[in-house]
């Protein structure tokens, strides 16, 4: 007899943890067959060299163990009947072509007649446009189109949250590299010369560049038309006049993250026969960039159409628009397709950055360590637009106190226009900046109180019923306590390191090293907040081929590298138990996915692509009853075996299911504006590190030696992307605390390059050790937590705990430097 | 358009080099395509140097090695680590493998940048840079090459043939300050030449001052108070002194990489510990 499980198989019950050292334990080498020609839909231009997004994944060893399981069982109901489903780690089918260099990017997209594209960009970051002559430019033999402001037929304007920043600059420029005018020709370096042959007058202006300043009364204004004041997310917990026997306060500053993806912002537009444009591009998030191009083009949205091409790399630096509407005005233009691709240089000034951050704290504590009141003003320097800039002052105010349990809190968040470079999304978002602020203040608390630095947090740690200081209750676990106890109870590193600080550079044979340890915990909200109307479309479809069934996965959701592609096989295999899965690419033919950001892809189009594969088990269960063969609906449904082959022949037999669901998760509700009270957030995730350094105290050179961590993921629905996750987020983290900063002076980039925006190497990232956890939410497919921000936030902070423990230097600003350590 | 030139014997080089004397060489490429990249250089020929065997020879030459400009660093390393120490430890810092089996000598010192890694060690150990013309040879102490930032005292009708040095007679050490553990441009270096036989100390100090360059009084003070006579552990006021000296014969400014402040002071360091260890190997 043949059972098709329709009860939910979502388990809540129990706990489990896995283990993992490194990152090839639990390697799952299975073959893929993404190496096979990438298909594309018939839509497509054949023109058009497409990048491998269709690919076929076989399903993994299912014997295999997929983790080392520390405490208790698997959640139950996951029973997984072919392999390669959720928990186990499948290749994923862009691995191979990625090792090899054969995966195609954006950057690697052709057409036949295509033109490329160059951007004129500002020099000055605050000055009048007064003039612009593009004859030299129109006259280079073999330049197609130079257009400026005037040529942008739509909407003027464009933005995440406001619509406020210029397709092309009229006459105010507000940051240094602010596009101009955009050029098309034959050839990538005419295209280049003719931007040069432009020339542009300017009337100089002195920047807006200090955000405290920028706040004054007084101050120029970066927009004539607002105030320099964004956002202002105030929140109001207890008493605001409470005191405490024990204080301690302190200003704390985070500099100018870069995301530092490896494939430069690109894309290929192509002009379509209806009058509409086909955009192929590298993004995170195809619709919200669809609304944006549509309505600069003016154009309906239905004649812009855009598939995801190949990402390398995104980190939030993809969720604004950069190229997307320049390429597309100088196809319609042209009538050719147009390929737009920015040099590394140029890709600095090409998307936002992490907002740098002035933080200033006041934590009053009893003299046990309990923490009574927290009061704290937290500034976010937005730059020139106002991108994501109020969502990231939201989450600097909501969680900007930490996972801790705090009875009166005042907390002031405020993001500003300045004339420095735009920012906006960054892994973490604005998480990350108030995370080193009050884990140093919960270091400055522990040494007040005399209190070892873990027992001072363990005091005050976070834990289901507590309140946040937005009033919202937290739901389901929050094992603040139990991270920090696993990271505590590692065995501590092994005495000595492969090599001193200063690397292989000959600085020190031990003198001056000194090792240091160091702690940190931290909080992120996870999907989109404060009322937003969050959801996810998927479209599965089921069908016979060769006499097989076989499922096609349909979204718009971006694969930015994080294996989304592999998660949504897993997910259709666990709930279908169909073998053989097929992604086809992602595009704006199906519903919006909402973004790769906020740790929310899996959660929201995990949930989507589940809860089609659902919609599509009650159908295949009605075709089966209609012939007569209906399936049991008993207890043992999960236990049993899905549809057999011949069963599944007489499901399809009479043609594909299909299925199109749109998913949200639980609604959330908008922040008071005065008290900040609300239920903002749908689901908050934790993760603690601990990091061990080696520190040359003459020298100020730091090498960490080991990070352990521990994170809760809910359900690791692909324990080796998990752990991937887990090791890049804490390296970004790595990079904030010791070397990453885009260096801006009167607000000019000085170092827009990667010889010095400095990213960590094999040699400053160390062997980490990791503990997950698997704590089902009860209202997350498969009880999963996002996972991709929480190593990056606690990481930072962690590093630099240990290298004040090691020099007893105060670092209150993140790069740590080498000056900062020996003061010099 | 962009010419590429490919001489395959050097007086074929020489003669194009005083053809088209606007032509730039290319030996490794990892200094003038990353230029090109940037799109900080459009030049209308490149002199392509990889196929010109004799730039990718080394040899004794009576006393003194001489060394192609095309040499390596990973063949400074792999072949020369015993008779050039100094080189050898400053061409393990630079870069990463890739870089270091592309990367030359020759083009280190083409490139004449103030943090040029190659540089210190040559100067410490009183190199000479061999520089050829169809006009001719002739020989120019390291020390007297740079003249700049970025600048030497190569004419546009001239290459680098090679460069002249003495195998080490004694401890060498070099150290570099970077703000990460590899792959990464010097904030400061230094390299060390101890010549026990002709009682004498060599210096070079990198990225703190316009160009590389010695630190004589540095140098002179080691020469005439190190003790020469009755080897045993150095005085570590002695090392200090040593230090103080080297930084104060820097001219550091500060730059994204870092403060002129921390310059001095990690020169400072560098120098004291170089010693420190130049010493302890000669007293092995
Ligand atoms: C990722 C990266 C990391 C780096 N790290 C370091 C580092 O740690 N330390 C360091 O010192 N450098 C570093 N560099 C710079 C570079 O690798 C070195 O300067 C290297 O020595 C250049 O040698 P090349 O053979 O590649 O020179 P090329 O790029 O071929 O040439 C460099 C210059 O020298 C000229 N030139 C070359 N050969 C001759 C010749 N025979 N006669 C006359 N002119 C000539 C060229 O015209 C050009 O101006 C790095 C570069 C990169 C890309």
């Amino acid at each position: 007899m043949t059972t098709i499980p329709f009860t939910e198989p979502l388990g809540t019950a129990g706990s489990c943890a896995f283990s993992v050292a490194g990152t090839t334990e639990n390697a799952q080498d299975i073959e893929s067959l993404a190496g096979a020609a990438p298909a594309g839909p018939a839509r497509i231009a054949d023109r058009v060299r497409r990048s491998g997004q269709v690919a076929q994944v076989r399903p993994a060893d299912a014997t295999r163990p997929t983790a080392q399981v520390r405490v208790g069982a698997r959640p139950t109901g996951l029973d997984v009947r072919v392999g390669g489903g959720v928990g186990s780690s499948p290749q994923r089918p862009d691995g191979r072509l990625k090792v090899s260099g054969e995966f195609a990017f954006s950057s690697d997209l052709w057409a036949d007649d295509m033109l490329w594209g160059a951007t004129l960009r500002s020099p000055y970051p605050r000055a009048k446009l007064t003039g612009l002559d593009l004859t030299a430019a129109v006259a280079l033999p073999g330049v197609y189109a130079v257009l400026t402001a005037q040529d942008v037929p739509g909407r003027r304007v464009y933005g995440l949250e406001h619509a406020d920043q210029p397709v092309l600059a009229g006459t105010e420029i507000r940051y240094q590299g602010e596009p101009i005018a955009i050029v098309a020709a034959d050839h990538p370096e005419t295209a280049r010369r003719a931007a040069s042959l432009i020339k542009a007058d300017y009337e100089v202006l002195a920047p807006v560049t200090d955000p405290d300043a920028a706040l004054l009364p007084g101050s120029d204004r970066v927009h004539a038309d607002r105030p320099n004041l964004l956002r202002h997310v105030p929140i109001r917990k207890g008493d605001p006049a409470a005191t405490a026997p024990v204080v301690v306060t302190g200003e704390y500053q985070v500099g100018m993250q870069d995301q530092a993806f490896l494939g430069p912002e690109s894309g290929l537009a192509v002009p379509a026969e209806d009058g509409g444009v086909d955009l192929y591009i590298a993004t995170q998030w195809l619709h919200v960039d669809q609304q944006q191009v549509a309505a600069c083009l003016g154009l309906p949205q239905e004649k812009v159409r855009l598939t995801l091409a190949g990402v390398g790399g995104a980190f939030g630096a993809r969720e604004d628009l950069s190229m997307q509407v320049h390429a597309c005005l100088l196809a319609l233009r042209t009538g050719r397709p147009v390929k737009m691709v920015y040099g590394r240089e140029e890709s600095f000034f090409g998307h936002v950055h992490r907002h740098p951050a002035r933080l200033r704290y006041e934590h009053g504590a009893d003299r046990d360590g309990r923490l009574v009141y927290v009061k704290a003003s937290i500034v976010l320097d937005g730059g020139a637009y106002a991108s994501s800039t109020g969502a990231v002052v939201a989450n600097a105010a909501t969680l900007g106190i930490g996972p801790y349990d705090v009875p009166n809190v005042v907390m002031d968040a405020y993001g500003l226009y300045t004339n420095n470079p735009p920012c906006g999304a960054m892994r973490g978002f604005g998480a990350v900046q108030a995370c080193f602020a009050y884990e140093s203040q919960m270091d400055r608390l522990a040494a007040a109180v005399g209190l070892d630095p873990v027992e001072v947090r363990l005091r005050n740690a976070l834990t289901t019923g507590d309140r946040m200081p937005t009033g919202q209750l937290v739901e389901g676990p929050a094992p603040v306590a139990e991270l920090l106890r696993l990271v505590r109870e590692r065995p501590q590193a092994p005495a000595g390191a492969d090599f001193p600080p200063g690397g292989t550079a000959n600085t020190t044979r031990g003198e001056g090293v000194v090792r240091g340890v160091g702690y940190a915990i931290g909080i992120k909200n996870v999907c989109f907040s404060e009322g937003f109307d969050d959801f996810a479309t998927a479209r599965v479809r089921l069908e016979l081929v060769g006499g097989r069934p076989a499922a096609l996965v349909h979204t718009a959701a971006a694969e930015v590298g994080q294996g989304l592609v592999t998660v949504q096989a897993q997910i259709v295999r666990t709930e279908l138990g169909v073998e053989q899965v097929t992604i086809a690419p992602a595009d704006t033919s199906v519903g919006s996915a909402g973004s790769s950001s906020a740790s929310r892809q899996t959660y929201m189009t995990g949930g989507a692509v589940r809860a089609a594969c659902l919609a599509l088990r009650a159908r295949l269960a009605a075709r089966l009853t209609a012939l007569g063969r209906a399936p049991s609906t008993s207890d043992n449904d999960k236990k049993g075996p899905f549809l057999s082959a011949e069963e599944w022949v007489g499901a399809l037999e009479a043609g594909a299911l299909e299925e199109t669901v749109e998913w949200r998760h639980r609604p959330t509700h908008a922040l008071d504006p005065e008290t900040g009270q609300g239920d903002a957030h749908v689901q908050y995730a934790f993760a603690a590190h601990r990091a061990t350094v080696d520190v040359d105290v003459e020298l100020g050179l730091v090498k960490v030696v080991e990070i352990a961590t521990a994170q809760d993921v809910g359900k690791a629905v692909n324990p080796q992307a998990v752990a991937g996750q887990i090791q890049g987020g804490t390296a970004q983290g790595l990079g904030l605390a010791l070397m990453e900063e885009i260096q801006v002076v009167d607000g000019m980039v000085r170092n827009p390059s990667f010889t010095d925006y400095l990213l960590p190497t094999i040699m400053d990232m160390p062997p980490m050790r990791l503990d997950v956890l698997e704590l089902a939410d009860p209202h997350s497919p498969y009880g999963l937590r996002g996972v991709g921000e929480p190593p990056t936030i606690s990481s930072t902070p962690a590093v630099v705990a240990a290298i004040r423990a090691a020099t007893g230097a105060a670092l209150t600003r993140v790069p740590v430097r080498p000056e900062h350590i020996v003061g010099a | 358009m962009m010419d590429f030139l490919t001489p395959v014997t050097w007086a074929d080089a020489l003669a194009v080099k005083a053809d088209r004397p606007e032509a730039v060489p290319v030996a490794g490429g990892t200094d003038v395509m990353v230029e090109l990249n940037f799109h900080r250089r459009r030049p209308a020929a490149l002199l392509d140097l990889t196929r010109v065997p004799e730039l990718a020879a080394w040899g004794r030459d009576g006393d003194v090695l001489r060394v192609g400009a095309g040499v390596s660093y990973t063949r400074l390393i792999e072949e020369l680590g015993g008779l050039l120490p100094g080189l050898a430890a400053a061409s393990r810092t630079v870069g990463s493998p890739q870089i270091r089996n592309r990367g030359t000598l020759g083009g280190n010192l083409g490139s004449a940048s103030p943090a040029g890694d190659g540089h210190p060690p040559l100067l410490a150990a009183g190199a000479v840079v061999e520089l050829a013309s169809v006009r001719g040879t002739r020989e120019v102490p390291v020390a007297d090459f740079f003249t700049g930032p970025k600048r030497s005292v190569l004419a546009p009708d001239e290459l680098i043939a090679a460069v002249l040095v003495a195998p080490a007679d004694g401890p060498e050490q070099f150290a570099k300050i970077g703000t990460r553990n590899a792959m990464v441009i010097a904030v400061s270096s230094f390299a060390l030449a101890l010549h026990p036989g002709r009682r004498s100390v060599g210096t070079g100090i990198g990225s703190a001052a316009p160009t590389p360059r010695r630190a004589p009084e540095a140098e002179e003070f080691a020469a005439a108070h190190l003790p020469w006579d009755g080897p045993g552990p150095l005085d570590p006021d002695l090392a200090r002194r040593f230090g103080e000296l080297v930084s104060a014969a820097a001219a550091p400014i500060d730059d994204v990489r870092g403060t002129a402040a921390y310059r001095r002071h990690s020169l400072s360091v560098l120098a004291r510990r170089t010693l420190t260890w130049a010493w302890e190997e000669l007293c092995e």
